[in-house]
Formats: structure tokens, sequence, C-alpha cells
């Protein structure tokens, strides 16, 4: 809810004289236009916000205390009784290396962590080559952008279905062309390491084209001057790549590993549909996999997973931190 | 051609010429085997949805042999629990009014943000800030739970279930908030002296003017609400289910119909595709100026 003040919001010498008319002097516009004007309640601004946060402060900040209260919980499937008070059970079995839960979850951000390894390089590297490519003067450069942005429009569950119908090991597309030059079919969704790359390239597939068009346009905001210099003083174009490009474009690409390593984290939908979290139990499950496994199949334990959700938002806090820290340092 | 070649044409001359040096020819051979691995599975989706029954696991081709929409007219009269046409219906509700209630408030609270001074903007300001550098995944189960009791205590239903957390979403206000700061006040001073009052104003003067910004957000909550995928899974079930979260039962229920599933895929792509086409550099910008800006 908005906390309103009861109370006219401190001294303003007196705003509305000096509302300017239209066409006065502009210094000092926004200033005094900021302020309240002449027969506006104090409640005014207050009504505008209130529509949104509302729905903000019951979705979005109650869950924030809910959550924790929730991870207290423990919920007995199909009991007469509401959910019974644990106190810190559900984290202890986190943290408790002989508790049966202990190693599912770990095990699960684990493969998390490996996804967001495995995929932030690959990902990086694949749009600023990309981007690269776009950034040069040719015909049809709009057209070639289109279509290498156009699957991140999708959802998760066509992209999911239509890599796992085209990576089938007998069936599928992809083990079908492979055998037209003589390579034998590839288990694809069934053994690993093949599942793990099968999630990867689905993703690659899914999302490149998002980075890619934020680094084109970042590469496309640095002065043209800065080439002509470096061209003048005899830089080649990998050395002006290498000089100007990616020293330039590193606030852009702070940004983009960031938002990758946060999409990364959020693996969920890539191997529900396409390997079922296996080929054995649990090999690709990550970890938001596992949390929604927990509370909202099965026994429907949702305490526990409330308690692995927090835990996790840690880890990607810390995360996030550390790869701040590690581009602000880089730069120095 | 002469030497006398007047410059239009002799600029026509050089860009052939470059366009077909060697270097060229690579870079658009590169281009296009890359576009390939984009394009290529898209229609292979929609090649294989054209095949019906064992056909899709029959024909290779990329053109059907048998072409047949039965695929697609099997699944939209498919009721029980996965009434595809039903979901479709439930994703264009839920994306429409979500979308439609996310604008508005958003963009309220962005005009007081970008306009009016008032108590406690600041530290306002700053929850909202601060809530968008947390995790999605530490709301979904606290998020469940009061849908859940909400829903049971008959104060929402489904459809606004699916929808609700959506609204409360605070990237429109950044984004809206950016725009108004853009706009110049002396145009809002003009209906303010012509008697208007704020909601009047911001109605009449300055939501006209957002026009490209609110687009642009609008297009992409669309596809953000109509792609979502977790959050139906988890709250809707069999007939209220969306259609993308409908697809994963689908997959469960019809595990080697391939085509059924393609067929599902196309209908729950071709919506966003269509919107991609027609509003392509709204989207592009809107990722790239929040991305760029930050």
């Amino acid at each position: 809810m908005a906390v309103a003040p009861p109370v006219d919001p401190g001294p303003s010498p007196s705003p509305t004289q000096r509302t300017p008319l239209p066409g006065a002097p502009a210094s000092g516009t926004k200033y005094v236009e900021r302020r309240r004007r002449i027969g506006e309640k104090w409640y005014t601004p207050y009504l505008f916000l209130l529509p949104h946060f509302f729905v903000f402060a019951l979705f979005v900040l109650w869950p924030l205390v809910f959550g924790l209260y929730i991870s207290t919980q423990r919920f007995a499937l199909g009991a007469a009784t509401g959910p019974v008070f644990v106190g810190l059970d559900n984290w202890q079995q986190l943290f408790n290396p002989a508790s049966f839960q202990f190693e599912r979850f770990w095990m699960t951000v684990w493969n998390t962590v490996l996804f967001v390894f495995m995929s932030t390089p690959t990902l990086i590297i694949a749009s600023v080559l990309l981007a690269a490519l776009l950034n040069q003067q040719f015909g049809g450069r709009t057209f070639f952008r289109t279509v290498f942005f156009a699957p991140w429009t999708l959802s998760v569950a066509v992209v999911g279905l239509l890599w796992w119908w085209m990576l089938n090991q007998q069936a599928g597309l992809v083990n079908h062309l492979l055998g037209i030059i003589g390579i034998n079919a590839i288990p694809w969704l069934t053994a690993n390491p093949w599942a793990w790359m099968a999630i990867l390239v689905a993703t690659l597939w899914w999302t490149v084209g998002f980075n890619t068009i934020i680094l084109l346009a970042g590469m496309q905001s640095i002065p043209s001057d800065l080439y002509e210099a470096a061209a003048i003083d005899g830089a080649s174009k990998r050395q002006q790549f290498r000089h100007i490009t990616i020293p330039m474009l590193r606030p852009v690409l702070l940004l983009v590993v960031t938002l990758q390593i946060i999409a990364s984290f959020n693996l969920l939908g890539q191997p529900q549909i396409m390997t079922g979290g296996g080929p054995a139990p649990g090999q690709t499950t990550p970890v938001l996999l596992h949390i929604y496994n927990t509370g909202f199949t099965g026994r429907f334990d949702l305490g526990l997973a409330a308690a692995m959700a927090l835990v996790v938002a840690v880890i990607m806090v810390i995360f996030s931190v550390f790869n701040f820290r590690f581009f602000q340092s880089e730069r120095a | 051609m002469t030497t006398a070649t007047p410059p239009a044409n002799y600029e026509r001359r050089s860009f052939l010429r470059t366009a077909l040096s060697p270097q060229r020819l690579l870079l658009y051979f590169v281009l296009v085997i890359i576009a390939l691995f984009f394009i290529l599975p898209l229609i292979w989706m929609l090649s294989t949805s054209l095949k019906f029954g064992t056909q899709a696991t029959v024909d290779r081709g990329w053109i059907p042999a048998q072409p047949s929409l039965q695929n697609f007219t099997t699944i939209l009269q498919a009721g029980g629990q996965t009434p595809v046409a039903r979901w479709f219906m439930n994703s264009t509700i839920v994306a429409t009014v979500g979308t439609t209630l996310a604008v508005l408030l958003t963009s309220l609270s962005a005009y007081a943000f970008a306009r009016i001074d008032f108590r406690f903007k600041g530290v306002l300001f700053g929850i909202l800030i601060a809530t968008l550098l947390l995790p999605s995944v530490m709301f979904l189960v606290p998020q469940f739970m009061l849908v859940r009791d909400l829903r049971n205590m008959g104060v929402i239903n489904t459809q606004m279930a699916l929808f609700l957390p959506g609204v409360a979403g605070v990237f429109g206000v950044f984004f809206m908030r950016q725009f108004f700061l853009s706009i110049p006040v002396e145009i809002e001073e003009a209906a303010y002296v012509d008697g208007a009052g704020r909601l009047r104003t911001f109605f009449q003067v300055v939501l006209p003017l957002a026009r490209p910004a609110l687009a642009t957000l609008a297009v992409i909550t669309f596809l953000a609400y109509w792609n979502d995928y977790l959050w139906p899974l988890v709250i809707a079930r069999g007939p209220e289910q969306t259609l993308t979260a409908g697809l994963r039962q689908f997959q469960t229920q019809f595990t080697v119909n391939y085509g059924l599933l393609m067929a599902g895929a196309v209908i729950a792509a071709v919506p966003v595709l269509i919107i991609y086409a027609l509003a392509q550099r709204w989207i592009v910008q809107a990722v790239t100026s929040s991305g760029v800006k930050g």
C-alpha cells in the first residue's frame, strides 16, 4: 500500500506563482512544474501510484515475507489440517549432508552452475561474432538481423518441443542429416554429454539473437572516427576489433553477460521438455526444475521448495555481484 | 558503359563490384549458412505439422509427400484435458487483458514519478528498483500460495491468477517514466492553462504523445504473456491452461505423435511470429534501448 502522508509535504515557496506560462523561459521550468499545481490535492500523485502499487505490494512485496514464512512450514499432501510449523527443518535438510534432500538439491544446483559456465561463454562469443558480422555495410543487413533474432520471440515450450523432435534419435531431422554424411545416429537426448549439448544448442538457437542485437546496437554507437584514426595509423580490421570495438563495448558486454547469467540460471523448460531432466534421474535437472518438481509435483512439498528457492536466490545474487566486481576490476 | 558514366550509375557499378568481390561473397555465404540454422528448424516444424499420422516419422522430405491439415483439424477439435482451441482463447484473453492492465497501471505510476513531487517518492522508487534486482525464482512458491488462497476465497478466477502477477511487474514503470521525462513540460502546461486537471492531461495530452513508447511496451508485454511457461504450468490445470503450458501437457499425452505436437507448436508460434513481422522495429528497439541504457 502506498504510504500516504496525512500532511502537506513540506514548505514549498508557493510554487503556483512561479508556474510559467507556455512560452516562458525554460530555465527552472522542470523544477517548478514537478511541484503540485494550484488546487491540486496532496493525494493526487498517490492516486496515480495506487493501482499499480496495490498489485505490486500484493504480488511482489508480500511474497517476499510470505516466502520466508512458507519455508518454515511442512505441507502434508491431502491432509485435513493445514501446514505445520517446522522451524528451520526445511533449511536444515538442504545444509545437512546426511539428509536425503542434501545431495539431490546440490546436484541440481551444480547442474545449473555447470550450465551457466557452459552457456555464458558460448552465447557471448557467438553473439559477439554475429554482431561483428552484422556491423558491416552490406545489403540485406536488416533481413539477417531479423532472422537471427526471430527465435527469441518464441516460447520455451515451442523451442523445447521443436528441438526435442529434431534431436529424436531414430526419426529426428538432425540424425537424418548426419546419416547422409555418414555419421551414426547420436543419442542426443538419452546420453550425456549429448543431452547437455542438445540443451545448449536449443538455448543458443533460441536466445543468441537477443544478445546479438544488444551488442550490435552497442557497436553501432562507437564513434566511427575512432576506426578512421586507427586505419590511418595502419591498424588492421582485426586490430581495430581487438583494440577499439572490444574495449568500447565493455559496458554493454557487462550488461549482456549479466543478463545471460541470469537467463542461464533460470534454465527450466528446455531440459524439462527435451530430456525430462535425464538421461538418468537428475542428470540434466537444473535446480529450478528440481524446485518445480519438489513443490508442484509428487509430494507437493511447498515448504522445502520455498527454502530451496531462497537459497538459489542468494546464490544468484552472489554470482551477480561477483560478475560485476570482475568486470569492474578488469576495467582498472 | 563508358568512362562518362553519370555519378548515380557509377555508384551502382561500384556497389556491384563490392557486392561481388570475393570477400563479399564469403560474407554472404557465411550469413546464409547462419540464417539457415535459424530458419530451417521453423520450416521443419511447419513441414512436420502437415504430415499426418505415421507420415511424420516416415516422410523425411521438407515438402510433405502427402500434405494434410488433419493434424490441425484434429487438435483444434480436441476436448477433454487438451482442448487446444480453448487454450488458444485463454492465451489470447490473458495476454490481451494483462497487457492492457500492465501498460495502463505502470503508465499512471510512471507519470507520477516523472512529473509530480511527493513525499516518499525516492523511497518508493527505490523499493521498485530493488525488487527488479531480485531473482524471480523466490516469488514462485509464495505467489502460488497467495493466488491459490485468493482463488479459493473467490476473489479471483484462474484467468486473473494468470495475468495479475505480470501486472505487478515494475519494468513498465521505468520504461514509461523514461519516456515521460523526454516529453517537454510546456505541452502539459498548455493543457493546464486551459483548465484540464492532472488526470485529463494525462489521458488526453500525455498518453497520445507517448504512443510509440506505449506500443513498444505493449508489444513486448504481450509477447511475455503469450510465451510465459512456468507460471501457467504451476497455476492452471487442464482446460484452464494457456497454450504454451498446455503444449507440455500435450507432450506427455501424445508423446510420439510428432505431427500433432508440431501442429500445436505451430499454433503457438504463428501469432508471435506475425506480431514480430509487423512490429519488429518496436521489439528490437525495446530490447536494445532497455539493454544499452541498462
